[in-house]
């Protein structure tokens, strides 16, 4: 469960007291959208974050350190936020892991983004923001970090950019100095595309108990490809001890798939802890079909197939509908269906009872159907 | 029906040429909103950054004029000096709010803004500086207005209930009235509008009883409050209470202070009304522009509603500062047009409208705004009186 810091209750403090006051002077707007003119991070209306530093990791990802505004509340390690960009004027929003420790002293974070082919937002993210852009910014959320009662024995099976969860779990238990016996696994296609490169090598290098496997799976060497992609017998090689541990992952959908079956056949899967970047989807039967989508509000028609999200495929017919995390966690993206049927990609359930909340991000057409936007 | 039979509307086209005329002012409203961008956002951005930044220095402004007063004794403090200084920032923040109610408050609420999703500028959480509340006035404005523009018994803004603005509204006694009236309106704009409800109208007509329009009123009733507690309360008030230890020292009155206050923040608000009144009257008033009966728009395409906007709006004819201080609605046509395309584009779209007009004969009512009001105040006297009907503009004939 996730605890929520925000959530209990606080006595106001005296800036919102002083504000209570000078809204009236503010009215319509508040006095936040005035202090905001000073300085867009002290606003209290809407968080927002300046862009304090652009890092190129590799040659297609970039760390963005970030100062966010003052009502940011610190994340615990593997949380993640929502980023805001604009694009072509539009607001996009995307959910990004914080790479960095909250013990950092700065009052920053930062996030590790990878250029996507095709990826509207993360390309925007790695080409063009630059030092001094401000980006609204959500509060950290997630419910895949380290517990309290920290386990003994971690280990982390990461692949690609799914390393920065991990990254802000080993950060923030070295910086608070007590790192327990870890074990890491992490694939990546070439060495020079492993993000955080050169800090875990020198991690590796400083703290002994600290255990880092390298896997480039598509590096020029000895074996074939698929003996340096997960199995069971390769994780038997590099974590004897894997069944005595408490498994952190992330990655891509085939890696997480496969860390599943594998724990699941040990009866282990109570030790497997996973962040997905994307929804789980349910298999799909074999005769469904895509249809006609119709938004109701705007008036725009657009044939859709089976798989792709009711979100894509208003936002390739020149719509933006709101949305958020696009995974199905965050409800930003809920409207209503006026009619026809839908399926949720993340259960394969039909929805078709008119008026009900469709979560676009995460449903697909199942048929014709009309939504709400 | 075939093509050569003429249509009800007051011109002379055929059906066919009305729908092609429809066709491509469609083409241009999906050009304008195609090439929507990063420079759009920037600019109403501006704007608004602009508007706070002027109107929270107009307050202050006023503030630092009264460390003028000649009770401070020093040898600048006379009320020739302090006079100018308030004067100054209630230029200021009636500026400010002729922008913020105009450019910024008026055409968000349009929906202009909506397409950039961005959360802080949406049409349905746009509250705006002024007497009524935004969610009313968009349906008395965008709902009632926009669709039924100009139709008799259906558009509440012909003569706002209150005056006879075109010669097929039936002469009543009341409207000897009206040149005082006009000039009322010009003052209390802010309070007309905010009063400018459908539900107060039916109630008055006998449609609907207290009991039901008593929400809406209170719903109003709590945002004029809210209104004035921060313009004759809070702001003068402020002042006030600085005043009273002062007090002790200078020969002036914490409440002398406070009514200048006061006083300067009315002007600011009576400025922006006589401006905002100004420009809308010349919208759809000044002689030229047309009126509709019920019947003309039964069935109306959206191509007869598109002529129905050209016929019955006015543009007035200015520089960038005059346009963006007006709003845009000095395009007035355009944005009875394309009522949610964002407002900086109306004067790149202005002259493509006017060239389409031309070549399909259709008026394209646009003069100075001296030209235009003063049409709207001839037009205004003349009708207080029974008849007028030459004053009703004829068939426009290509």
């Amino acid at each position: 469960m996730q605890t929520d810091a925000s959530a209990q209750p606080r006595a106001p403090s005296l800036w919102s007291r002083v504000t209570a006051v000078t809204d009236y002077f503010a009215w319509p707007l508040r006095t936040s959208h005035y202090v905001e003119l000073v300085n867009p991070l002290w606003a209290s209306h809407s968080l927002q974050a300046r862009v304090e530093k652009v890092w190129d990791e590799t040659k297609d990802a970039r760390t963005l350190t970030l100062r966010p505004g003052v009502n940011w509340r610190g994340h615990r390690a593997g949380q993640h936020a929502r980023l805001g960009v604009p694009i072509g004027g539009m607001h996009y929003t995307r959910t990004y892991t914080i790479s960095s420790a909250p013990e950092r002293d700065d009052r920053c974070i930062t996030i590790t983004v990878k250029a996507i082919a095709g990826g509207r937002m993360s390309h925007h993210l790695v080409r063009q923001i630059k030092v001094g852009d401000y980006l609204p910014l959500g509060l950290p959320q997630g419910d895949f970090y380290l517990p309290d009662a920290q386990p003994v024995k971690p280990l982390f099976i990461t692949a690609g950019s799914g390393i920065t969860p991990a990254m802000s779990m080993l950060r923030a238990l070295i910086a608070q100095q007590r790192l327990p016996d870890t074990a890491h696994i992490h694939y990546a296609p070439h060495e020079f595309d492993v993000i955080f490169g050169n800090e875990l090598r020198a991690m590796a290098a400083q703290h002994p108990r600290y255990k880092l496997s390298l896997q480039l799976t598509q590096a020029i060497s000895a074996g074939s490809a698929a003996e340096r992609h997960f199995s069971a017998a390769q994780l038997d090689a590099l974590c004897p001890d894997w069944r005595e541990r408490e498994v952190y992952a992330c990655g891509p959908q085939s890696l997480l798939d496969a860390l599943e079956q594998h724990w699941q056949g040990a009866g282990l899967s109570r030790r497997l802890h996973i962040e997905r970047f994307r929804a789980t989807q349910a298999p799909i039967p074999p005769d469904a079909v895509g249809g006609l989508v119709r938004f109701g509000k705007s008036g725009v028609q657009a044939s859709a197939d089976h798989l792709t999200p009711l979100l894509r495929v208003a936002e390739d017919a020149g719509m933006n509908p709101p949305h958020g995390c696009r995974m199905g966690i965050c409800h930003t993206c809920n409207t209503r269906l006026l009619g026809g049927c839908v399926r949720d990609l993340r259960t394969g359930k039909l929805l078709n009872d008119v008026g009900a909340i469709v979560q676009t991000c995460v449903c697909a057409a199942a048929g014709d159907c009309e939504l709400d936007l | 029906m075939t093509s050569t039979i003429r249509s009800a509307m007051p011109v002379d086209l055929t059906d066919a040429q009305i729908e092609e005329f429809g066709r491509e002012l469609d083409a241009i409203r999906d050009e304008v909103f195609d090439s929507r961008g990063e420079r759009d956002r920037r600019y109403i951005l501006k704007v608004i950054r602009t508007q706070r930044l002027l109107a929270v220095t107009g307050r202050f402004v006023i503030y630092a004029g009264l460390f003028f007063l000649p009770a401070w004794g020093h040898p600048l403090a006379m009320w020739a000096t302090s006079l100018s200084i308030i004067g100054l920032g209630t230029a200021m923040l009636g500026i400010a709010k002729i922008l913020e109610n105009m450019e910024i408050g008026h055409n968000v609420m349009h929906a202009q803004w909506d397409w950039m999703k961005d959360p802080n500028i949406q049409s349905n959480t746009w509250e705006w500086d002024t007497m009524g509340p935004s969610d009313r006035w968009m349906h008395s404005h965008n709902v009632v207005h926009h669709t039924w523009t100009n139709v008799l018994g259906k558009d509440l803004d012909v003569g706002y209930g209150i005056m006879r603005v075109t010669p097929m509204q039936k002469w009543h006694p009341a409207y000897l009235f009206q040149p005082i009236t006009f000039v009322l309106l010009m003052l209390l704009f802010e309070e007309g509008v905010a009063l400018h409800e459908q539900a107060l109208d039916d109630h008055l007509h006998g449609r609907k009883t207290f009991a039901e329009v008593k929400p809406v009123l209170k719903h109003v009733a709590r945002k004029a409050w809210r209104q004035i507690v921060k313009d004759y309360i809070a702001w003068p008030g402020a002042a006030a209470l600085v005043a009273i230890p002062l007090s002790f020292y200078l020969p002036w009155s914490p409440w002398a202070v406070f009514g200048l206050v006061a006083g300067a923040n009315a002007i600011a608000n009576v400025m922006r009304n006589i401006w905002t009144f100004t420009i809308i009257f010349c919208g759809h008033f000044p002689g030229g522009a047309y009126n509709f009966t019920q019947q003309q728009v039964e069935g109306e395409t959206r191509a007869r509603w598109y002529l129905r906007q050209l016929l019955g709006s006015c543009n007035i004819e200015g520089g960038k500062l005059f346009h963006v201080l007006s709003g845009n609605l000095s395009h007035q046509i355009e944005h009875h047009l394309f009522p949610d395309m964002c407002s900086n584009r109306y004067p790149e779209v202005s002259p493509r409208v006017r060239a389409l007009a031309a070549r399909y004969g259709l008026p394209y009512n646009s003069a100075s705004l001296t030209r235009q009001f003063g049409s709207t105040w001839l037009k205004n006297l003349r009708l207080a009186f029974p008849g007028g009907e030459h004053l009703d503009p004829v068939m426009a004939r290509a």
